[in-house]
């Protein structure tokens, strides 16, 4: 492949990776916000494979594919655990979206933190 | 050999404690305890071999950078393993009995699941400190994030879950902010171990590129200002234990992958400039964090803004190790400031966690009389108040004091003023809790006793941070034992 | 994104990677296939931690209390079973294969486990995993299995070798192979199970995300 292509390649990557930060800090949706998430890690693991594909020999770079592998296995557990926990502030606030700006338990008080802590 | 049996005693012992603890649930303090006592002898076996042949390297696999990982313990790790080992036994200790206190379902369930996530923790912390290879350092963060999520989840309700889901959010996206720079430096010098890193130095942008997201990124999971604002909400509203491991801990984890960045593999580019840019936003954090910390109601949330001004200290490390001249000083100040805030952040919050459960709230100007109530926790308190401020003897005083002279030394006249002024507003805001909690008024009810363990063990915590001052040798000898050679301040600095 | 794209273009054409070192000593790795290489011996230890964190990510959602069944819809039952009949065997089948063929060809634990993972969600959403979620302990034991047979045989290996994940010469296809049996059970489960957002329900009550369980 001519080394043009694969600036698209790196380009391209660095574009998805901004654009799933912008919906990051933007989205206001938790399973929005999960999936900028995942939007980024797309981003991140396209620039590894650019690089496994530009290495020099017969075959592709392992040790990019091998480390995208595992990134994708983090970004799944991640994406898996971040549902749950959507799922259960949805259950407990009834609300799909984080109050912006609050800081801290300090409305609920004391009560709470009493039975909890 | 010593170094690769104390890694399975540091990183396979716990990862497979987790396993057992998540399959028998009833097992978990056992496994625990289990897990504690081999951590601790791995710990001084490494520290024993550290300070007599120096770094030790081991080869996982047998390969070798740059085809296989390297793990690595100089002094700076095995510090760091030392005041990991030392406040998670502690709180593991604590954890044995704050959960079984409270009798429902909902405690039994926090008991059962607190375990492995702990061990978990616990895991990721000994492998992130003992790894050279930044990829694995990416793993190891992850682990180190989740289980910090999750145990900040445990507590229920409706603070805690909508700050774990901030917290999971801002950790998620900046644990890519770190890999797309793995990714970056990879692709520029093809390898990902630390030390072959420090012995390419190159000069084109991808690095500096590369080294700017992965600051960012670890600098927002360490909550330096200004992206400090996930912290409050999620150490505060977390189980007392918890917000120990992630007031003391976890923070540190992310800090410590800072150090290797900007002092080992990329210490060329540690320009005068971007020391005192860092520092200085460590000065802005003192300053926020404290005067925050003095405008909280609530005790933990006091606790969790003071925690954001003193992670502020710690990144003053950056201008003052950055100089050949006296660097040493710098460098050793601040990570002994870091043990001592770390002690005397797990002892504050477990005390926190007694006050709580006995009185039943921790709104400060309710605290009067308490003191005798629970008069060991409140010494404990004090104590740990001694070190947080910076008096003598305590570690927080000797962490200070190398940082002051590391600065008069470099004749940096204005960093002193902030420690200084830093210290006069933490000694104001320690002072505001004590001063309501040795009032006596009406003696608040002590609806619930407190399980004699769970006092000491604050005690015993906040002696040690209190009291290391007097044996700050020991830590400075330790961290200058088989520093890489790629810091070169060590050279320079004399000993303290 | 600017500065991103600069960084990324201005990366050195031909990247000094590990292609050459990964492939001339592949050899010696017990597996014929470079990214299998990769990730069970090379880099071994970063799958060990990885294992962790899949097991870890699964307590984590157990940790916020029990998770839902998903509705059935009764109309599209019938479907749903006949598809399984013919799908669950094939999934099976493949997942089997790739395990097999992960130490020469592209596949693997993971990409095993995962198609295991979505067996079991076929099966939970057409009712057919009640019974199997109901065996806590088994389930546990199952998740928990791959990091203990990892982490075993990495002491292992150290007591015989002296070195952490260093296979004894001519053992390494075996024991990756055992590594990757038991990993690929348990990602398969943990993946499976995280669908369901907590731990197993209960029988009788559906949705109870409200109660914290209490058995064990």
């Amino acid at each position: 492949m001519p080394d043009a292509d694969y600036r698209l390649y790196l380009m391209a990557s660095a574009a998805i990776f901004t654009i799933g930060f912008y919906s990051m800090l933007t989205q206001a949706h938790l399973l929005r916000r999960i999936m900028a998430f995942n939007v980024m890690g797309c981003g991140v693991f396209l620039l590894f494979i650019t690089l496994a594909a530009r290495a020099p020999g017969p075959v592709p770079d392992p040790v990019p594919h091998a480390m995208v592998l595992t990134g994708i296995v983090v970004s799944v557990c991640a994406t898996g655990l971040a549902l749950a926990l959507a799922g259960r502030v949805q259950t407990v606030t009834g609300k799909t979206e984080l109050e912006p700006g609050e800081d801290a338990g300090g409305r609920s008080g004391a009560a709470h933190h009493g039975s909890s802590a | 050999m010593t170094f690769a049996w104390a890694i399975v005693l540091l990183v396979l012992l716990p990862l497979a404690a987790a396993a057992l603890s998540f399959a028998f649930p009833r097992r978990g303090g056992w496994l625990a305890a289990g897990a504690a006592v081999g951590i601790g002898v791995g710990t001084a076996q490494l520290i024993r071999a550290v300070l007599a042949d120096g770094a030790q390297i081991h080869q996982v696999g047998g390969w070798g950078a740059p085809l296989g990982i390297d793990l690595r313990a100089d002094g700076l790790a095995v510090w760091m393993l030392l005041v990991a080992g030392i406040n998670g036994a502690a709180v593991a200790l604590y954890s044995s009995r704050y959960f079984g206190m409270e009798r429902s379902e909902e405690g039994r369930h926090r008991e059962r699941y607190f375990w492995p996530l702990f061990l978990f923790l616990w895991t990721a912390l000994n492998a992130l400190f003992l790894s050279a290879d930044i990829f694995n350092l990416y793993v190891t963060l992850e682990m180190l994030g989740f289980a910090a999520v999750m145990l900040a989840a445990l507590a229920g309700g409706r603070d805690a879950l909508a700050a774990a889901m901030r917290y999971l959010l801002v950790s998620l996206s900046a644990s890519l902010f770190y890999l797309l720079g793995v990714a970056l430096v990879y692709g520029q010098c093809g390898t990902v171990d630390l030390r072959l890193l420090a012995a390419q130095a190159p000069a084109q942008p991808a690095p500096w590129v590369a080294l700017a997201l992965m600051t960012g990124g670890l600098a927002t999971k360490t909550a330096l200002l200004p992206m400090h604002f996930w912290l409050p909400p999620a150490h505060a509203s977390a189980p007392a234990p918890v917000s120990a491991l992630l007031s003391a801990l976890v923070v540190k984890g992310s800090f410590y992958i800072l150090l290797r960045l900007w002092f080992e593999a990329f210490q060329v580019r540690m320009t005068p400039a971007v020391a005192q840019a860092l520092g200085a936003l460590g000065a802005a954090a003192i300053l926020w964090g404290s005067i925050s910390a003095l405008r909280q109601a609530r005790l933990k949330l006091l606790i969790a803004h003071s925690t954001v001004a003193q992670i502020g200290y710690l990144f003053l490390l950056f201008p003052r190790a950055a100089s050949p001249k006296a660097g040493f000083l710098g460098w050793s100040g601040g990570l002994i400031l870091l043990g001592a805030h770390a002690c005397a952040k797990t002892a504050m919050f477990l005390t926190a966690g007694n006050i709580l459960h006995a009185v039943g709230h921790d709104r400060i100007k309710d605290l009067e009389g308490v003191t005798r109530g629970l008069p060991v926790s409140m010494f404990a308190f004090g104590l740990s108040a001694l070190s947080l401020v910076g008096l003598p003897p305590s570690g927080g005083f000797a962490g200070k004091w190398l940082l002051l002279s590391a600065g008069v030394a470099q004749g940096q006249w204005w960093w002193i003023a902030m420690v200084l002024f830093g210290s006069l507003l933490a000694a104001a805001y320690v002072v505001r809790v004590l001063t309501h909690a040795f009032t006596s008024g009406s003696k608040p009810a002590i609806l619930n006793p407190i399980p004699p363990v769970m006092e000491w063990t604050a005690l015993v915590l906040a002696i040690v941070a209190a009291g290391f001052g007097l044996a700050a040798f020991w830590p400075a000898e330790l961290l200058r034992a088989g520093a890489p050679q790629a810091m070169p301040f060590l050279a320079g600095g004399a000993a303290p | 994104m600017g500065a991103l794209s600069w960084a990324a273009l201005s990366l050195p054409a031909k990247p000094p990677g590990l292609a050459k070192a990964s492939l001339d000593r592949l050899g010696e790795s017990g597996v014929a296939h470079p990214v299998t290489a990769v990730l069970l011996n090379y880099r071994g230890y970063d799958t060990l931690l990885e294992v962790g964190v899949l097991l870890l990510a699964l307590a984590g959602a157990w940790s916020l209390g029990r998770g839902e069944q998903p509705a059935e819809n009764p109309q599209s039952r019938p479907l749903l079973l006949s598809l399984l009949r013919v799908l669950l065997p094939m999934l099976l089948l493949a997942a089997g294969h790739l395990l097999w063929i992960g130490a020469f060809a592209p596949g693997g634990a993971f990409q095993g486990g995962a198609l295991l993972g979505g067996a079991l969600v076929l099966l939970i959403l057409g009712g057919l995993a009640r019974r199997a979620l109901k065996r806590e302990r088994c389930l546990r034991a199952g998740l928990a299995l791959g990091v203990l047979v990892f982490a075993g045989i990495a002491a292992v290996t150290m007591a015989l070798t002296g070195g952490l994940l260093q296979y004894p010469p001519g053992a390494g296809g075996a024991l990756i192979l055992v590594i990757e049996t038991a990993a690929m059970v348990s990602i398969g489960l943990a993946l499976g199970l995280l669908y369901l957002g907590g731990q197993p329900p209960e029988g009788a009550r559906r949705s109870l995300l409200a109660t914290p369980p209490d058995h064990a």
